[in-house]
């Protein structure tokens, strides 16, 4: 009897949200949410589920409906999950979470003409060429010209030492940027080092930086490299404002890793969970009630993705009866004059689909992450 | 001068752990007539068994460094025996590819076991560091307990081949293995007894190489043992006090190329000096010259 009558109540509740979201945007969110980047995913999802909740709260009814969709972080099933979403009706797609798919994904969508806003791949392949795809999250190498004006206008170093990997277009690609955005700012570069994939003994690189009295170390590098230059410049009694790109987040998650050598390491996020501005306090607030957890940089960068979307769809006049096609043109136009404040900051878009937004770093203290004026 | 100095240091440091690797190769080749190419990764199983003794059991410093020696041990002698051994009279070349795929099945079984992603090796060493020259050098306690590790073992190794019975044995069978047999020596045995040693001396290596420089993974023993091999032949390879003069030497040349030349061609340089040390003395700085009679 119970399980006809929670059959019953589940029927009726599909019946009436179907009713409901006849006239409700439809926006495709797809992102790994099982399998080894399933954390990205997850909190992808769940961004843009507390995005959407608080727009149709504030709306009073129904006005986005998302369809979510799961791509394993594979390219070829990211690509199915595009179809699915459409198929059910999407007219959008906030995503995909991680660069690989998001690729594959968005050359569909270019030749089909759908309009993307990917949260969190990063790479400039992911909008090359495409004027339908845009990012919520800085580019690989946009992260070395805000972490540049990051480190100029919170003074935090006069004299600079870079010591980067040149054997990984990640890491180069960041350095060059860095390089000419510091010439720019002022910013003394005193030292410049490299290494290359297998290198483990950092010592000639961080005796560089020491004897020419870099009072910042730039670390546009993966974890597991920082993590060594971390313990060998401790061994030097090195102690400088170690600076590190979004490749350092994942550093205190280190296997066996003594945590006390982070500290105070700062790294460039868009998003930063203890911070004190109303729209964040609430964010979190509403994200930690509904899935028991603080929201990452990915949650908050997909919950920008959907309030931005909405702002456009709602400016351009799209509405559940527009094609995806035509709201593909519609987007476009509205993306090259959008100016939107979110959580990760005040964001405009750039005609290839880049971000520009004001950069925001936190800061490692105890072993977690923490927003440098809240020091 | 204090810049030169710490550059110094640093090398000596990073050869003190290619010397300790290196003794292990130059053993077994010098006795086995072999180059074990899997000895970089039973330092990489001696450096986990370690990580995990202490970091998963609990257990204090110096029971996992006993811990990973035995460990290391028995797969060096399973290692030997299965893979080796039978191969006794096969030409040098099919033992040599034998020991290459050895190396990747220990590589790729590490992966499976512990997993690609890295981990941090915190240290064993509770030795202070030494400041030297008024504080402007220092030396790490890691880098004082590589050298006198290097030294200990260097003696001991020496009076061991030189006194004992099994290392009288061992010489025996390093310079003629047939007449070795005639003259009654269990040549196998012998040989089991040498990897034993050397494995041993792999898990010394391990605890230590990760100790200095802590990044942990399967791929961890190949880049320092291939530089080990390349500093035993250096210093000539079948000689103790040559495999740590060539390891020590090898880590300051690679430290002052990478200081004084390039970061990017650390690596290339030490070949290229390997390269023009062997043109000029072609069985390293105190390898023997013998004439392999036809």
């Amino acid at each position: 009897m119970k399980k006809t009558l929670s059959v019953m109540l589940a029927i009726a509740l599909v019946l009436v949200c179907g009713l409901a979201s006849a006239d409700a945007l439809k926006i495709g969110v797809i992102g790994p949410m099982t399998g080894p980047a399933a954390d990205y995913g997850l909190a992808c999802q769940r961004g843009a589920i507390i995005a959407a909740n608080e727009i149709n709260a504030a709306a009073g009814e129904t006005v986005i409906e998302l369809l979510i969709e799961d791509d394993e972080h594979n390219a070829e099933k990211s690509v199915n999950a595009y179809h699915t979403v459409l198929d059910n009706g999407a007219q959008m797609i906030a995503g995909t979470t991680t660069t690989t798919p998001c690729i594959a994904v968005g050359a569909e969508a270019y030749s089909d003409r759908v309009f993307m806003l990917t949260p969190s791949a990063s790479s400039t392949a992911v909008t090359e060429d495409k004027d339908n795809v845009y990012q919520v999250c800085f580019t690989d190498p946009a992260q070395g010209t805000a972490s540049a004006q990051y480190i100029k206008e919170n003074n935090l170093g006069t004299k600079i030492a870079v010591i980067y990997n040149n054997a990984d277009a990640y890491s180069t690609g960041i350095y060059q940027t860095f390089v000419a955005e510091a010439a720019t700012q002022g910013l003394e570069i005193v030292a410049t080092s490299t290494f290359t994939d297998d290198t483990t003994d950092f010592s000639v690189q961080v005796t560089e930086a020491q004897k020419a009295g870099a009072d910042l170390v730039f670390l546009p590098i993966y974890y597991t490299p920082a993590s060594m230059i971390l313990q060998q410049a401790k061994g030097m009694d090195y102690a400088p404002i170690f600076f590190g790109v979004d490749g350092m987040d994942g550093i205190l998650s280190i296997e066996g890793f003594d945590q006390s050598l982070a500290e105070g390491v700062m790294l460039l996020t868009p998003f930063a969970a203890d911070a004190t501005d109303e729209m964040t306090v609430n964010f979190v607030t509403a994200y930690n009630a509904e899935f028991g957890v603080t929201p990452s940089q990915f949650a908050a960068d997909n919950y920008d993705a959907v309030y931005a979307l909405y702002n456009a769809s709602k400016n351009a006049g799209i509405d559940a009866s527009t094609s995806a096609e035509d709201a593909c043109e519609k987007l476009i136009e509205q993306f090259k004059s959008l100016e939107f404040t979110g959580l990760t900051g005040t964001m405009s878009w750039n005609e290839d689909g880049s971000v520009t937004k004001t950069p925001k770093a936190v800061v490692i203290k105890g072993g977690v992450y923490v927003s440098p004026e809240n020091l | 001068m204090t810049l030169f100095l710490s550059y110094l240091i640093n090398g000596i440091s990073l050869g003190s752990v290619y010397a300790i690797i290196a003794l292990g190769y130059t053993m077994v080749y010098g006795i086995a007539k072999m180059l074990n190419f899997a000895h970089g990764d039973v330092i990489m199983v001696g450096a986990y068994i370690a990580f995990c003794a202490t970091q998963y059991a609990g257990l204090p410093a110096f029971v996992a460094v006993l811990l990973a020696m035995l460990v290391c041990t028995l797969l060096g002698v399973t290692i030997e025996g299965l893979a080796y051994k039978p191969l006794r009279q096969a030409p040098g070349l099919a033992v040599l590819i034998t020991a290459i795929g050895m190396s990747y099945l220990l590589q790729n079984s590490a992966l499976l076991i512990w997993g690609a992603t890295p981990k941090s090796f915190p240290s064993v060493v509770s030795l202070p560091p030494v400041s030297l020259f008024d504080g402007r050098v220092k030396v790490t306690g890691e880098t004082i307990m590589t050298i006198l590790a290097n030294i200990v073992i260097m003696i001991a190794l020496t009076q061991f081949t030189g006194r004992t019975k099994m290392g009288k044995a061992m010489r025996a069978v390093s310079e003629d293995k047939g007449a070795a047999e005639l003259m009654g020596i269990n040549v196998n045995a012998t040989i089991s007894v040498t990897f034993a040693i050397g494995s041993a001396l792999a898990a010394v290596a391990g605890v230590l190489l990760c100790s200095a420089y802590p990044n942990l993974m399967p791929t961890t023993g190949s880049m320092p043992g291939i530089k080990a091999f390349t500093a035993a032949v250096f210093g000539g390879i079948g000689s103790i006090p040559g495999a740590m003069v060539g390891g020590i030497l090898l880590g300051v040349i690679e430290i002052l190329g990478k200081a004084y030349i390039s970061t990017e061609l650390g690596d290339a340089i030490v070949f290229a000096v390997l390269i023009i040390v062997l043109l000029f003395k072609p069985s390293g700085l105190f390898g023997k010259n013998v004439r392999e009679k036809v």
